[in-house]
């Protein structure tokens, strides 16, 4: 993290080039955005992640002009967006279904924009096939867009709008109509070209291991309002919300209330006789105030024998996941309480420890684990 | 291949035969040599060449020809105008009533349809003439050409005109450029189905025509009721190729397309899966 030097959003100084100011957006009773401030920066690939139904698409649409806000602003570079229309915005947008134009060829889909901002011809011949070097579509240039696969359809989309050289891009679930091998492929070449490019990026998707790939930033939506704005790393290890340790990655989730203070460390009594959790809060709890300990299934380690760390938990393997390169084993606590513990597989399958029906140690350190009040 | 059964066979055989037999009875008697309609007297081409002499039947088949051609561009136009319309707006209130309206003169009884105009047109004051028939033929056959149209907005992915303006394009121009050319086919078999209800039409022209303007069909209703002549006959096999061609053109347009482009899709996921 310390390592990657971009991080705009930490300097007071920098100008966002989106800025949402208090956004609402309603669809007669429904309300798709609720009261939303948010700010994107230059070069910035920002993830909007979230369910169907989140209002992320509608976010979307609000920045590419097909919707405009009920309330509040939105402003790019500083200037207010809504009296604008779409066609003359300095925003360019990738469809999910691509949208590519079947009745032009795919030099003609890329050149449409051009053509529309009266770019003489040799610079329009000049710009489109810089665009179809950039995505690698040299040989396809006369063909139609029903005549090439998904994946070149794809890049063809993404060719199009950058063609104009856009402030911003959208894209709304890019490789959506992707499979999963060409989908991961196509991940790391988005994000290549958007650094070549030099252009903002926000990209929409509902898939949470392509937002943490790709973006700089994650915002994860639900019902109209953003729950935390974070890069994938903080969002992942210090998720704000239980609903968004929930959403990104798997999670064990134990409810308790704070017992004591000791130091920097606090004790969660969440079950009879068990013994209590000892955790590192980073927020003040009072006495007896709900607490939600979650803890990713990686960081809970499987033994036989009783380890020596701050939290130990016996317990009995209920079901083994195999998944390959990992096992996930479900080992239920006296109380009932299934909890995932992950290891990594660096064992052939023959010498594995432990089997179903096994008791079993959980064990984890006192900073494994995020405190949340919610 | 599973084979025709007996009833099968029969039931096709019957169903084509009350179809065509009367047809094929006109245009083999459009050949006869004899002068009796319904005594064969050996083949001979002899009525095609008086008809090709008779001015009457010529200018009526100009008439017919000219009405069809405005009536059917300006149905085309006011249809594909409506279906937009009427597929695009989404939901407001009366939408059902409106769409409802739109398919209403397909079921209307051409009477009706044609005596009501006669009243408008006396109403109004106008003179009766092809610019009448032209109104009258655009009025009914306009709602064929936005069913046509609209089944094709249908499936039409509005994000192409979005993607459009988002490329700059005025809603005029994304119109122009993007969903014209793609709608295309429709609209072109909107207008020949059109052009061929208009060419055949015989009630609703004979109410709204005067004695300026008289067009095939009402040339050889009237000249029947003096008795059938053979010249009639190849008239009337005449306008049989012509509105089949009209037809047979229209579907071809929007069919092979389809084929054409689910042909290319396959050849194209091929060419990835290798």
């Amino acid at each position: 993290m310390a390592l990657d030097a971009f991080a705009p959003w930490e300097d007071p100084k920098a100008e966002p080039v989106i800025h949402f100011q208090n956004v609402t957006k309603r669809f007669g009773e429904f309300t798709a955005i609720d009261d939303l401030t948010i700010d994107i920066y230059e070069k910035e690939f920002f993830a909007l992640l979230g369910p169907s139904g989140c209002g992320k698409t509608t976010l979307m649409r609000m920045l590419a002009g097909f919707e405009t806000p009920t309330e509040g602003t939105i402003l790019l570079q500083g200037q207010n967006i809504a009296p604008i229309p779409p066609n003359k915005r300095a925003v360019n947008m990738m469809f999910q279904s691509y949208a590519l134009f079947p009745h032009l060829s795919i030099w003609e889909n890329i050149a449409f924009g051009l053509k529309r901002d009266g770019m003489s011809k040799p610079d329009i011949n000049d710009r489109v096939d810089e665009m179809l070097r950039l995505t690698r579509l040299e040989q396809f240039a006369r063909r139609k867009p029903h005549q090439i696969s998904g994946g070149q359809r794809q890049r063809v989309a993404l060719a199009r709008s950058l063609a104009k050289h856009p402030k911003l891009l959208l894209l709304d679930e890019p490789l959506g109509a992707l499979d999963k091998k060409l989908r991961q492929e196509t991940q790391f070449e988005l994000m290549d070209i958007q650094e070549k490019t030099d252009t903002t990026f926000v990209i929409v998707t509902h898939d949470q291991e392509e937002a943490m790939t790709v973006a700089s930033r994650v915002a994860v939506m639900d019902h109209g309002k953003i729950i935390q704005v974070s890069t994938p790393d903080a969002i992942y290890e210090t998720p704000n919300s239980t609903y968004v340790a929930d959403f990104i990655g798997d999670v064990n989730l134990i409810e308790g209330k704070a017992a004591a203070k000791d130091g920097d460390k606090l004790h969660i009594a969440w079950a009879e006789g068990q013994p209590e959790i000892i955790g590192t809060p980073a927020t003040e709890f009072s006495n007896g105030q709900t607490v939600h300990f979650a803890i990713r299934p990686e960081k809970v380690s499987i033994s036989a024998e009783k380890p020596e760390t701050a939290n130990a938990l016996k317990g009995k393997i209920m079901d083994i996941a195999y998944l390959g390169n990992i096992s996930t084993y479900h080992v239920e606590l006296p109380g009932g309480q299934i909890i995932k513990a992950q290891t990594a597989n660096n064992r052939r399958l023959s010498r594995r420890t432990f089997t179903w029906e096994d008791d079993v140690w959980l064990s984890f350190t006192d900073t494994a684990g995020v405190l949340l009040e919610r | 291949m599973r084979r025709f059964s007996l009833f099968n066979a029969t039931s096709l055989t019957l169903g084509f035969a009350f179809l065509y037999i009367p047809m094929i009875i006109l245009v083999v008697y459009s050949f006869n040599k004899s002068k009796l309609v319904t005594v064969w007297a050996g083949f001979s081409t002899k009525w095609y060449g008086e008809l090709i002499r008779n001015d009457i039947f010529l200018d009526a088949a100009w008439v017919t020809f000219k009405v069809a051609v405005m009536s059917s561009t300006l149905a085309t136009v006011l249809g594909t105008m409506a279906a937009i319309v009427l597929v695009r707006a989404g939901r407001f209130h009366g939408r059902t009533l409106f769409s409802g309206m739109i398919y209403a003169p397909l079921v209307m009884p051409e009477v009706i349809t044609g005596l009501s105009l006669l009243l408008l047109f006396i109403g109004i004051g106008m003179d009766r003439g092809v610019l009448t028939i032209v109104l009258a033929h655009t009025t009914f056959s306009m709602c064929y050409v936005s069913v046509v149209v609209s089944s094709r907005l249908v499936s039409f992915d509005q994000s192409l005109e979005e993607a459009a303006l988002d490329l700059g394009c005025s809603p005029f121009q994304a119109f122009r450029l993007v969903t014209l050319p793609i709608i295309a086919p429709a609209v072109i078999s909107g207008w020949l189905l059109a052009f061929t209800l208009s060419l055949d039409d015989l009630v609703i022209a004979s109410f709204t025509s005067g004695p300026s303007a008289t067009t095939l069909p009402m040339k050889i209703w009237s000249s029947v009721r003096l008795g059938v002549s053979p010249e009639i006959n190849a008239l009337s096999t005449l306008m049989i190729g012509v509105v089949a061609a009209g037809v047979i053109t229209a579907s071809l347009i929007s069919k092979r397309t389809a084929v054409r482009q689910q042909r290319e899709e396959r050849a194209a996921e091929r060419t990835e899966a290798a």
